[in-house]
């Protein structure tokens, strides 16, 4: 079979597969394990559909393919209107990539209200999907509030702990930055009479806004406190360590594989992509804000006594890496951000996996109570440590391709800049090594650990996919660098612009 | 009397006076026709049926009789005009508030349908008065003539003032009753006082006299006083600030069901009245009271909402914040605010009556039930009740693929392309404010443990049905908004520049 015949509606098929498969889950009677097996049929079958998209993706073109563009409402001028290039189509197979994982880990750790917890979770993996596929400002914002609910439900749910204080605090966090964005896309239709993403762009980039000028500033912060909060970008990362702490295993795999990368995506195609002068004159303190969050996420996980709270706060720092590479402006810069984000949604997605593994033993996720677990677990050791060594960004491992570019990219722009980020790699190897010494190395220190069971059948190969995945990324990057470079030369054609006009001046 | 007077009289008096009105106008009349027919029926046959066990059977004739109401609004849309000497217009804006108001009272009589029985009201007199009721909003939406939307208004207000005291065994119900008849009863003197003054400076009660007459623009005072006067009475139906005072107390007292009405019918029917006596009539002066009253109401419903503790009560700040909302497109161009207007007050009709069919089949015998920590655990106890709950909630909120995002949205907008940028940022700051206590709902449903003497009852049909409808229409709204924007859009187009002459259909745009 052809399978190019789908592209016209693949997007569509990815994206509401999980969602539908969700619906259906309703259907299923009480029976933990049918709607466990069910959804992870549901969300292997989207993962599958989705390798659709970089198998048949031009790699060399620039511009959105599998674009499916129909009106939807009329008045507002709303279409249904999705595509994807060569940077959303790694985050939409990311995405499909995790939720398998997600249901996987979630098998016996999730026991009550097992049928609420699916649907949940792959009503959030349609929103997910749908954020990176839409083009339509309109939906992109439906998808957006649409991970919020799912998300803080589940947090609160099916946390442990503070958790209604995370999920509330998630949600308001998100929701009032969102509000912003809403009132810049709902100015931006006013004015152009279009929601749609190309249209807009072009609108603006001829200077066919009226009144663009002097609202642009107020636009790009409209969508940049949005994101900002999603990123999460210090100072507004303190919802983050809270949700994911108290959130179930899988929702941190998301918040942190995808969820964080909703921000950072926005940022990039919305942000950077619409307002290239005012992305430019305020890169400076952007870029200070990033790299005070890769400093200082280092710095606070090192002192974590909490590993789930450790690997929280690694997270700030490593999305710190990619606002950085994004607002350096330069092409090894944007790559590598772009190229972080998929490795940190990999390495990070796979940290908590194992983190809720060890909970699920142990109900703690307190460092010291650990100890010399290599002796009982040597499977789970060794799966940790390759997570650990991808996270931290040792060459042939994900982590260190995007961090290099990144920095060389920063260093390009700023020099100070990309001298001072470089510390954050090292500080990144010295909280997450010394957490996997003092987890795994020297003797069994606490009794009730020497019997702990190892990694069942289920549980390696929830892992198995991760550590592949961290390697295959590392040994060849051209294979996902292929398809965003072009993506990422084309966001980045304003900003030369830009550039040889200050010069000319 | 003498000769003059007499001659005098017969000049007010038009041509065509001395016939019989046409058929036709009875047609343009049929829905009212229908109700208060079948509100006469529900009278007549609930003293010849046992009282203990006759909620059933009324309820059944009763919701016969909405339903008839609905059907017959087709045959009104098919006769545009004026009727009854120019005393009402069937129009495509007076069409949309009859289905409106009728499908509320429907959804209504449908929740109330098992709710009389376990809260042992009387049936007879509680749906006869549910009819009337709804006639009088009915009226109110199709009456050009500002006496008649004065009579109109007080069908419908002395109807609602009854209902609230229904649960009479409950001290809290005859205070919401009273309370609203008092200050109620004040709120439309005020009213009736406007349309005299509003009289006394155009020379007539008619909107499209007075629309002439005030467009011929003699520079006057007196209609400025005539519209703030009117907006005094209609801002308590409408419950905005400062007239809101009486809206949680009221809310609290009266039974579930009809407080579903209550924010919802009269409210929808009053804010018809508004555009008719605001917009239509191209009024002057009304700008900055508009813009002080919506920017009020949003900040004290919502604020008010964070600190309640009685889901009713919380609800009641609620619908306070949702009319400045609704305010918020009355402030915009008219051209530009009438739409979205009208589109709120349907989508809102649809996620509060939904709202509230939920609270009162939770509230249980003698609205025990009502309390925010009685719902706790609801989630557990009943998936179905706490997701449709959520459902409208959300929709409350202002959440996509719910009809109440769209609505606040086309007001949004409104606002935006009028130039409202700080009423427009007042809307934003207190729809952020206003997700915290939904929020608070949905954590008290989903991740608080259940309490074990709290009884959940099952749900039964009529009410599962009316909730159905609500998450249906909601979700309609939410998803296909089109077709009833494009309505909305046309008749509120054909209402502002005073062409509406005919009924738009309700054909994709």
């Amino acid at each position: 079979m052809n399978t190019a015949s789908l592209n016209p509606i693949i997007l569509s098929l990815v994206t509401f597969i999980p969602a539908v498969g969700g619906l259906l889950i309703l259907l299923i009677p009480r029976r933990d394990r049918d709607i466990k097996l069910f959804a992870l049929v549901i969300s292997i079958l989207a993962f599958v559909a989705s390798l659709h998209l970089p198998v048949h993706l031009h790699r060399s073109l620039a511009g959105f393919q599998f674009e499916i563009d129909k009106p939807w409402i009329t008045s507002p001028n709303i279409h249904y209107h999705m595509g994807i290039d060569g940077i959303s189509v790694w985050l939409v197979v990311l995405t499909t990539f995790l939720t398998p994982l997600c249901v996987l880990i979630s098998w016996t750790s999730i026991h009550e209200r097992v049928k609420e917890f699916f649907i949940l979770l792959l009503l959030l993996e349609t929103a997910l999907i749908g954020v990176f596929t839409a083009l339509d400002l309109f939906l992109f914002y439906f998808f957006w509030e649409g991970t919020l609910i799912p998300m803080a439900l589940l947090i609160g749910m099916y946390g442990h702990g503070r958790k209604v204080y995370a999920a509330v605090k998630y949600f308001l966090f998100t929701m009032i930055g969102s509000m912003f964005m809403l009132a810049a896309i709902v100015w931006l239709y006013a004015k152009t009479g279009s929601f749609d993403f190309i249209v807009i762009q072009q609108a603006i980039r001829t200077g066919n806004v009226a009144g663009f000028a002097s609202a642009a500033p107020w636009l790009f912060l409209g969508f940049f406190v949005a994101f900002a909060v999603k990123v999460p970008l210090f100072p507004l990362h303190t919802w983050l360590p809270d949700a994911h702490v108290e959130a179930p295993t899988a929702g941190s795999v998301l918040l942190a594989g995808v969820l964080l990368k909703m921000g950072t995506y926005g940022l990039l195609r919305f942000d950077v992509g619409l307002f290239p002068e005012q992305a430019r004159q305020n890169a400076p303190w952007i870029m200070f804000l990033a790299l005070i969050g890769i400093i200082y996420g280092a710095l606070v996980s090192m002192v974590q006594p909490n590993m789930k709270k450790l690997i929280a706060y690694s997270s700030v720092s490593h999305l710190g890496f990619v606002v950085l590479g994004i607002f350096s402006f330069t092409t090894a810069g944007l790559n590598g951000a772009v190229f972080v984000m998929l490795a940190h949604g990999v390495a990070t997605g796979g940290l908590f996996m194992l983190a809720g593994i060890l909970y699920e033993r142990r109900h703690t996720y307190t460092i010291s109570d650990f100890g010399g677990l290599a002796t009982p677990m040597p499977k789970y050791a060794a799966f940790f440590l390759v997570t650990v060594l991808a996270s931290v960004g040792l060459p042939m491992l994900n982590g260190f391709i995007g961090e290099f570019l990144v920095l060389s990219g920063a260093f390009q722009a700023r020099p100070i800049y990309g001298i001072l980020a470089a510390t954050g790699v090292i500080w990144s190897s010295c909280y997450l090594l010394w957490m996997y010494q003092r987890v795994f190395f020297g003797k069994v220190t606490h009794e009730i650990n020497s019997t702990l069971p190892d990694l069942d059948l289920r549980e390696k190969s929830a892992m198995l996919p991760i550590a592949l995945a961290a390697l295959v990324m590392g040994v060849a990057p051209l294979l996902w660098l292929g398809a965003i470079d072009p993506a990422v030369q084309a966001a980045l054609a304003p900003y030369a612009q830009l550039a040889a006009k200050v010069v000319g001046q | 009397m003498t000769m003059t007077a007499m001659a005098s009289m017969i000049r007010f008096l038009p041509a065509q006076i001395s016939m019989a009105p046409p058929i036709e106008d009875y047609f343009r009349l049929l829905p009212e026709l229908v109700l208060s027919i079948f509100g006469m029926i529900v009278m007549v046959v609930d003293p010849l049926l046992d009282p203990e066990r006759n909620q059933k059977p009324i309820g059944a004739i009763a919701l016969l009789g909405v339903l008839a109401a609905l059907a017959s609004t087709f045959t009104m849309a098919a006769y545009p005009g004026t009727a009854f000497s120019g005393m009402i217009r069937v129009d495509g804006f007076s069409v949309f508030f009859h289905v409106l108001v009728i499908a509320i009272s429907t959804v209504v009589i449908l929740s109330s349908y098992e709710y009389m029985a376990v809260q042992r009201i009387r049936a007879g007199e509680y749906y006869g008065l549910v009819l009337l009721c709804t006639v009088g909003m009915c009226l109110m939406s199709s009456a050009v003539e500002l006496v008649l939307i004065f009579i109109a208004l007080e069908i419908s207000s002395i109807s609602t003032y009854v209902l609230a005291g229904f649960r009479r065994r409950d001290a809290a119900s005859s205070e919401s009753s009273l309370k609203y008849f008092l200050l109620g009863s004040f709120a439309t003197a005020f009213f009736l006082y406007g349309v005299a003054l509003m009289f006394g400076a155009t020379g007539s009660t008619n909107i499209t006299a007075i629309r002439e007459s005030l467009a011929a623009g003699r520079n006057d005072l007196l209609p400025y006083v005539a519209v703030a006067l009117m907006f005094i009475g209609l801002g308590f139906k409408v419950a905005s600030a400062p007239f809101h005072i009486w809206t949680p107390d009221v809310y609290e007292g009266a039974p579930a069901p009809i407080v579903g009405l209550m924010s919802t019918g009269p409210k929808a029917a009053a804010f018809a009245v508004l555009i008719r006596v605001l917009i239509e009539t191209r009024a002057p002066g009304w700008f900055w009271l508009l813009w002080v009253s919506a920017a009020l109401s949003m900040t004290i419903g919502n604020l008010g909402a964070l600190l309640q503790d009685n889901v009713k009560r919380l609800l009641a700040y609620s619908s306070i914040a949702h009319a400045g909302y609704l305010l918020v497109a009355f402030v915009a161009n008219p051209e530009l605010g009438t739409s979205p207007a009208m589109f709120y007050t349907a989508a809102y009709a649809a996620m509060n009556v939904g709202a509230f069919a939920v609270v009162s089949h939770f509230a249980n015998a003698g609205e025990k039930y009502v309390t925010l920590e009685d719902y706790a655990g609801l989630g557990r106890k009943s998936p179905v009740l706490a997701a449709t709950f959520t459902f409208f909630l959300m929709s409350l909120i202002g959440i996509p693929i719910t009809g109440g995002f769209f609505a606040k949205f086309y007001v949004l907008n409104a606002a935006l392309k009028s130039g409202l940028v700080g009423l427009a940022i007042i809307l934003v700051l207190n729809s952020a404010v206003g997700a915290y206590y939904y929020l608070r709902i949905i954590v008290m449903m989903y991740m608080r443990e259940p309490r074990g003497e709290v009884p959940v009852r099952p749900l039964p049909p009529a009410a599962g049905f009316a909730i159905a409808i609500c998450v249906l229409v909601t979700l309609y709204l939410g998803v296909f908004p089109g077709r009833l924007l494009n309505f909305t859009t046309q008749s509120g187009n054909q209402l502002v520049r005073g062409t509406a002459t005919s009924v738009p259909g309700l054909q994709r745009p």
